[in-house]
């Protein structure tokens, strides 16, 4: 990946990453993440990793951050416009976020492995998607039905209980 | 000045091209005359005559009479242009300006994206006619299409008006709801072919006939007759899913004019409301490549020769190129006038019915269908 688009792609990634945090507007909030996933996904792209890439869309900027919207867009905003800045809120999250990230440079430093250059691929572009399916259903197979169980009983439970409410 | 010489120029220069090539020669002219087909069309479905006389109004600048050329109405689709980019542009007041300005964008570009990874042709040049020849094809245009629900949503969100609200919310819950039963009725076809890849698509139906028609390649096994029967339920719930996902009738409650206006679009004037119209043709266009792509072969013709990349900088290979995007886009042209006689031909569905079909039925259907191609391609070599 050219160094240019990477540091184009991570800079806006981040702009729009502070904006979702930022914004009093939940509307502009949520639009923001969905360009922080965008250009996540071409952060993927760039890796020659286009599955991870199409399905950081599919998943979450076409399915799920569109839901989200589809529910903000039935609040009230004018009340969540008006909420100010809470100045303990803000130091807290501020002290939670420093303590990370100097958590996270502490193990990328101690991490020797991570300051050597990665070793060429030995192909051009793997086949990824046909990689990580006979993964799945090879090594993992036990666990990945056990969470398509999971979530079936997980959306089959939300429809009870949404029904529950009704009556 | 280093990374210069890394970047790879030729791969650039012919990615734009191709861009330009498909974007400015093929679909916006596409997209215009199938305007004016719609027009005609249905005018002849109505019988009625429809624009056939558009002329120059040269008496705007003083002559005695208009300028009349006798193009049965050819130009009308240049005179709408010229129309949408004069008339006044008018944002109301009540709205939520930038995001009222974002949405016939996000309308737009997402339609025309997904036209990256379509392979209209074969070769050309000594390229390969797709733009983007990636290895997740299919997926990336059910990606990039999802996206494209925003500018509906905003559009009907800012104009802070009820008719464009309840239309976008109507957008929203129809795409979602019918994006299921698009991708897993294109499953089957994905584990024939058994690659993500379109040009990979096209490759294996070249060799083995089109899967919609597997006797294209003149031959005919027990394996393919068997397998045609889940091709078939899987075209035929992949078009209606198609059709509701670009809001065409039966399926266009979000901008239907006897109850809502005209849905998300009814606060937008001129270009912005141009962009949304362009958009939902585009989109059209680019489902009908799909569909050709998937289902009916591509560029490919039986009988007809195919060049490959060195051929194809001869002149006669350069023909038999040119030859193979005209086959592409002839199959896409049939299906967009199918497109039309269904929206001439149906009454609209009721909101509860369009729901009650697309996940009591259509999702059904497609989910055992994956059982059934997966049954055959097991059981039958």
């Amino acid at each position: 990946m050219s160094p240019i688009l990477f540091w184009i792609f991570t800079a806006l990634m981040l702009a729009f990453g502070i904006s979702v945090v930022l914004n009093r507007d939940p509307v502009a909030s949520a639009l923001s993440l969905v360009a922080s996933f965008l250009c996540l996904s071409a952060l993927f792209v760039g890796l020659d990793a286009f599955f991870i890439g199409v399905i950081q869309i599919l998943v979450y900027a076409g399915a799920v951050m569109v839901l989200f919207l589809f529910i903000i867009m039935l609040l009230d905003l004018k009340a969540e416009k008006r909420r100010h800045f809470n100045r303990l809120t803000l130091v807290g999250g501020g002290a939670v976020a420093a303590g990370f990230v100097f958590e996270l440079l502490h193990v990328l430093n101690s991490f020797s492995m991570g300051k050597n250059p990665f070793p060429p691929l030995g192909v051009a572009r793997l086949d990824d998607v046909r990689q990580v399916g006979i993964t799945l259903f090879t090594q993992f197979n036990l666990p990945f039905q056990t969470v398509g169980v999971l979530v079936l009983v997980a959306s089959v439970g939300v429809i009870v209980l949404s029904r529950r409410e009704l009556k | 000045m280093d990374f210069l010489n890394d970047i790879p120029w030729l791969l650039i220069l012919s990615s734009v091209a191709k861009t330009l090539f498909l974007i400015f020669l093929v679909v916006l002219p596409l997209v215009s005359y199938t305007v004016y087909a719609e027009r005609r069309v249905s005018a002849l479905i109505q019988d009625r005559l429809g624009p056939n006389r558009t002329g120059f109004p040269t008496s705007l600048l003083g002559f005695k009479t208009d300028l009349q050329l006798y193009l049965g109405g050819l130009g009308q689709p240049v005179a709408d242009a010229v129309k949408f980019l004069l008339k006044e542009e008018f944002t109301p007041g009540h709205v939520n300006k930038v995001y009222f300005w974002m949405a016939p964008v996000l309308a737009m570009v997402p339609a025309l994206s997904t036209l990256a990874v379509l392979p209209f042709g074969n070769y050309m040049f000594g390229q390969k006619m797709v733009v983007a020849d990636v290895n997740v094809g299919i997926l990336y245009v059910f990606a990039i299409a999802s996206v494209g629900v925003y500018g509906i949503v905003l559009a009907g969100w800012s104009s802070n008006s009820k008719y464009p609200f309840l239309g976008g919310i109507r957008s929203t819950s129809q795409m979602i709801s019918y994006e299921l039963s698009l991708g897993l009725s294109a499953v089957p076809v994905l584990m024939i072919i058994g690659d993500l890849n379109l040009s990979e698509a096209i490759r294996y139906q070249v060799e083995n006939g089109w899967l919609l028609l597997p006797f294209t390649d003149g031959k005919l096994t027990l394996r393919e007759i068997l397998l045609w029967f889940p091709v078939f339920i899987s075209f035929v719930v992949f078009t209606i899913s198609m059709f509701a996902e670009t809001n065409r009738l039966p399926f266009d409650l979000p901008e239907s004019e006897t109850e809502l206006v005209a849905g998300y679009h009814t606060e937008y004037s001129s270009m912005k409301f141009a962009l949304f119209f362009l958009g939902e043709y585009a989109a059209m266009i680019a489902g009908s490549s799909l569909i050709v792509v998937l289902f009916l072969g591509g560029w490919h013709l039986p009988f007809l020769p195919i060049n490959t990349s060195e051929t194809s900088l001869t002149l006669a290979g350069s023909l038999l190129g040119l030859i193979h995007i005209t086959v592409f886009f002839a199959k896409v042209v049939v299906l967009l006038l199918c497109f039309i006689w269904v929206r001439w031909t149906l009454p609209r569905f009721r909101f509860d019915q369009l729901m009650k079909l697309g996940w009591l039925y259509l999702f059904e259907i497609a989910l055992v269908n994956i059982f059934i191609t997966a049954a055959v391609i097991a059981f039958v070599k």
